[in-house]
């Protein structure tokens, strides 16, 4: 079974040592998933650290955005998948979960495309809110604003609020969908190519932003980009045909991977 | 297809060995010019230190690129980071070569202090560490380093064999201290390339198997 290591090595320690010592949020075990017949996750168990950034990695076709939309249910909305095993979050099997619901809102994600809402930013936020909450104005106003700014976006629209979201620059509106996952108080955060559309500032604000929200959050990315998994992640995970080659601290799978498939990837050498 | 970055690192590994055999002569030289009161081959072997420190400079430079322009990961990474520190080591090995051929430019006007006959063990000693951590390198070869960790402790034991004896002969005749003096200095260059080959030789084992064993106690190496 992969698990994160325990003891780290010194090497390590610029890359997650304390992060090591948290506590388990989600743990799969024995995990598979389907699409009709085909077996796009097999066998696979992991533990993702709380309060800390999670990366998947992989060639096209992996499996690291099935396994990412496996942790909110994603594939609820689609006749034909399922998944077998079990996804332990808080000490509930979230593939058994009744209230899908609420398993949403405690695992909030945000896609490669950038998806505001056509309303404005304000909205953007509320709606969200008000599907779980009735809010009285003042106190709705203050929600979005704590959500804006801890996505890092207050300060760049505070004068705009009443615009479309749609009228923001590419970074932004990733944000902003960030603000809007973030303003229903999720535990869990999932990133699936959250910077693929975006330009290189732009990724860095996120990238920064990712250090700030691990504070308080869980979160998981996945990334083509072998580089920004390497910066933004504490651990990282290696999958390949649906199995999970390697799960490592992040210092330690970029400098010293234990498999050679690993190795191959991170080094361009196939994928 | 071979990529254009396995050419890249194909060409940095090429330059480093041709580095190591200028500095590997450099040493062999010196120390032949002390045996043999030879002025040519000690003069050529400071001649010869400008090649060196250009190489030095365009492996640095090669390095720089690398990393700047290719984020390497992994081995590729290690490869890189320990060709990069192993240059340095070559470079000091070359100065040393030329500490050496100015000890013998100097020892040759006087009369020879004794026969020699531990220095030039030494040197082959020393020249074996050198010539095997390289070939370590070429052959991706841990085992072969680990044999070199274990070698510098001979020559370190040999130096303090020749200081012994250096030592004796300058306290039974004073017209001897001058020479026997230089040959002191000789030993301790030879000590210091010892002691470079042994850092070339722990960087390929990080190089190969990812372990950093510097400051070890043999055993754990």
């Amino acid at each position: 079974m992969a698990t994160v290591p325990i003891s780290i090595k010194p090497g390590d320690i610029a890359q997650g040592s304390s992060a090591a010592q948290l506590p388990v949020k989600i743990a799969a075990h024995d995990l598979n998933f389907y699409y009709g017949k085909f077996r796009a996750i097999k066998n696979v168990n992991v533990e993702i650290r709380q309060n800390s950034v999670t990366a998947f990695i992989g060639p096209s076709g992996c499996g690291k955005s099935t396994l990412l939309r496996i942790f909110n249910r994603m594939y609820d909305l689609y006749p034909g998948q399922r998944a077998e095993g079990e996804v332990i979050l808080d000490g509930e099997n979230i593939l058994t979960s009744k209230n899908i619901g609420q398993l949403r809102a405690k695992v909030g994600m945000v896609f490669q495309k950038l998806t505001p809402f056509p309303m404005s930013i304000y909205e953007n936020i509320a709606f969200g809110i008000r599907l779980y909450e009735k809010l009285r104005r003042p106190e709705m106003s203050e929600r979005v604003q704590l959500a804006l700014t801890r996505a890092g976006l207050w300060d760049e629209v505070k004068d705009k609020l009443h615009q479309s979201g749609l009228g923001l620059s590419g970074g932004q509106q990733q944000r902003l969908c960030i603000a809007r996952a973030l303003a229903v108080n999720p535990e869990v955060l999932l990133l699936d190519e959250p910077c693929s559309a975006l330009d290189p500032i732009s990724t860095a604000k996120i990238e920064e932003l990712l250090f700030e929200l691990k504070k308080t959050w869980t979160i998981v990315i996945v990334t083509h980009n072998m580089q920004q998994a390497a910066r933004v992640s504490d651990f990282t995970a290696f999958l390949l045909d649906g199995h999970l080659i390697e799960y490592q601290a992040t210092g330690t799978l970029f400098t010293t991977p234990s498999d050679p498939r690993t190795e191959a990837y991170i080094t361009g050498r196939f994928g | 297809m071979e990529r254009h970055f396995e050419h890249d690192l194909e060409e940095l590994k090429e330059r480093l060995l041709w580095m190591a055999g200028l500095a590997e002569r450099s040493v062999h030289q010196a120390v032949q010019a002390v045996f043999q009161k030879d002025e040519a081959l000690a003069t050529r072997v400071l001649e010869e230190e400008k090649a060196i420190n250009e190489m030095q400079i365009e492996i640095d430079d090669r390095v720089m690129q690398l990393v700047a322009l290719q984020q390497p990961m992994a081995v590729d990474l290690r490869f890189i980071l320990s060709a990069s520190r192993i240059n340095n080591d070559l470079e000091r090995i070359g100065d040393q070569a030329v500490n050496i051929a100015q000890s013998a430019l100097r020892i040759l006007r006087h009369p020879q202090v004794k026969p020699y006959v531990d220095l030039p063990r030494m040197s082959e000693l020393a020249e074996g560490m050198v010539r095997d951590s390289l070939n370590a390198l070429v052959h991706r070869d841990a085992e072969l380093a680990k044999s070199v960790l274990v070698r510098d402790d001979e020559v370190d034991h040999l130096r303090d064999q020749i200081f012994r004896e250096l030592l004796t002969y300058m306290m039974e005749n004073s017209a001897v201290v001058f020479p026997a003096f230089e040959l002191v200095l000789v030993t301790k260059n030879l000590e210091r390339i010892g002691d470079h080959a042994t850092n070339i030789a722990e960087d390929v084992i990080y190089m190969v198997a990812g372990r950093d064993v510097r400051h070890l106690a043999a055993d754990r190496r």
